[in-house]
């Protein structure tokens, strides 16, 4: 009973954000999730406090449904991602899903006060494979910072699956270390350093 | 002027040389970065001299001064600059960008009161990022491999040769009063060292390894800016890896021809 109750609870939070991201467009969909995380970090006072948990608590709950972390995770890992049995590479992506939102969330919260532009965005009618560019503005910094966002259009709507600083992919820089642990120690030996690195980096915020 | 230049180069040559001898005992397999052992000595060297005396002095520096006059300072030295990213942008046969740069420096030196002010993005003209390893890269010149250098940091063979162009003219080298030229120079590597202050946590949490993280990073920005922010894209992993080892080989190969087109420059 309660196992149906729970599936239901789930169905209906899925449904409506589902539905809605199919109607937005990319770089709406960008636009909107960006104003509004930003508007909450930069008024909520338990984040302005320095409270890092609550920062990746935001991003969770409204960053990551756009995100399609098992994609992320394929491209950082690249070609042994086939080697990865489902179970091992379900395992990957979420260990890889912690360590981007807390990279993303701190992101955030190092650049909160820097004004976002949104450059020009076209796309071709049936494309489903998009960037969407933006800018961040550092008063004191030489040049902008170019942060691009890659999307891709499935049946759940718009995702992002790569984000990409001053040229810098955050998905395909780990490729290379990431075959570097495959090699040492296999698949498995990846999840145990994700692991590790994710506890750590818990463990410090608790501090 | 040329003395300086040539103990640039000589520098240059000896680290070369040196990276080359340390080169053979480190192997880990990354055709990008065949001397990985002296880069990673390297790497802990610069780490140990920024953690001592730079980001120390540029914290202090983000904290003390007031935000637009550190925009000012920064607007100031990226004026300079913007000279010879014009330069760059026509040697790369961007005359209309090379125009725009030229553009800017006339107008930030007159309108932005000798550049503290960017009156000329406020008007719509972008600022560009262009150096010589760019104007080479654009030329063909391959990457050749990744290198550490002391003080200096990442770079890669070609950006290395790129780097010594970039030191010879750089406007603020050839300024004569001596001691107005050393206080020039510092300040404007404690004010690029402050705009990345904010990145430091973000690469620390983010690397697995700081040295690849940086290192990747550094090859993937680059290649971004040679091909003005729209590089093709490389998705299929295993494709990339075929690459990869041509361009390792063609670097390779390559690496007289970089020599030669310096020399008759």
């Amino acid at each position: 009973m309660r196992f149906i109750a729970f599936i239901l609870a789930g169905a209906s939070l899925l449904l409506p954000a589902g539905a809605q991201a199919q109607e937005t467009a990319p770089d709406a969909l960008v636009k909107n999730v960006t104003t509004e995380v930003l508007e909450i970090i930069r008024t909520d006072k338990d984040i302005k406090a320095g409270n890092t948990q609550r920062v990746i608590d935001l991003v969770e709950k409204k960053v990551l449904p756009h995100f399609n972390f098992t994609r992320m995770t394929a491209l950082a890992v690249g070609k042994d991602w086939r080697q990865a049995s489902p179970a091992q590479q379900k395992i990957l992506t979420d260990e890889f899903r912690d360590l981007l939102v807390r990279t993303y969330s701190n992101a955030l919260t190092a650049y909160k006060n820097e004004t976002v532009e949104y450059r020009p965005f076209k796309m071709q009618t049936g494309e489903t494979d998009v960037t969407v560019r933006t800018q961040i503005h550092q008063p004191g910094a030489r040049q902008p910072i170019a942060l691009d966002y890659s999307l891709e259009k499935n049946g759940n709507g718009w995702k992002v699956y790569d984000v990409v600083v001053a040229g810098v992919s955050l998905v395909t820089n780990y490729r290379s270390s990431f075959a570097t642990e495959i090699r040492n120690g296999g698949i498995d030996g990846l999840i145990k350093t994700l692991k590790a690195k994710n506890s750590s980096l818990e463990a410090s915020t608790r501090k | 002027m040329k003395a300086v230049f040539f103990s640039n180069i000589s520098k240059i040559v000896v680290i070369a040389a040196a990276a080359g001898l340390l080169g053979g005992c480190a192997t880990s397999g990354n055709p990008k970065d065949p001397i990985e052992g002296f880069n990673r000595a390297m790497f802990g060297f610069n780490e140990g001299l920024d953690k001592v005396i730079i980001k120390p002095v540029a914290t202090g520096y983000e904290a003390v001064l007031p935000r637009p006059i550190q925009t000012g300072v920064a607007n100031f030295f990226s004026n300079i600059a913007d000279l010879m990213i014009g330069v760059n942008n026509l040697l790369q046969g961007k005359p209309g960008q090379a125009a725009s740069d030229a553009g800017r420096v006339l107008v930030n030196s007159t309108m932005g009161f000798l550049g503290l002010i960017d009156v000329a993005s406020s008007m719509g003209m972008e600022k560009h990022v262009e150096d010589v390893g760019q104007t080479f890269g654009r030329w063909g010149m391959s990457d050749g491999a990744y290198v550490v250098l002391p003080i200096f940091g990442p770079r890669t063979a070609r950006d290395t040769l790129g780097l010594a162009f970039d030191v010879y003219t750089d406007p603020v080298g050839h300024v004569d009063h001596i001691p107005t030229r050393n206080v020039l120079l510092v300040t404007r590597v404690i004010s690029d060292r402050a705009e990345l202050l904010k990145a430091d946590r973000i690469i620390e949490e983010a690397a697995l390894d700081k040295y690849s993280y940086v290192r990747d990073a550094y090859l993937q920005r680059r290649r971004s800016l040679i091909h003005d922010g729209n590089p093709p894209r490389e998705l299929d992993g295993s494709a990339e890896q075929e690459g990869d080892n041509k361009m390792a080989q063609a670097g390779e190969s390559a690496q007289p021809a970089p020599t030669q087109t310096a020399m008759r420059r």
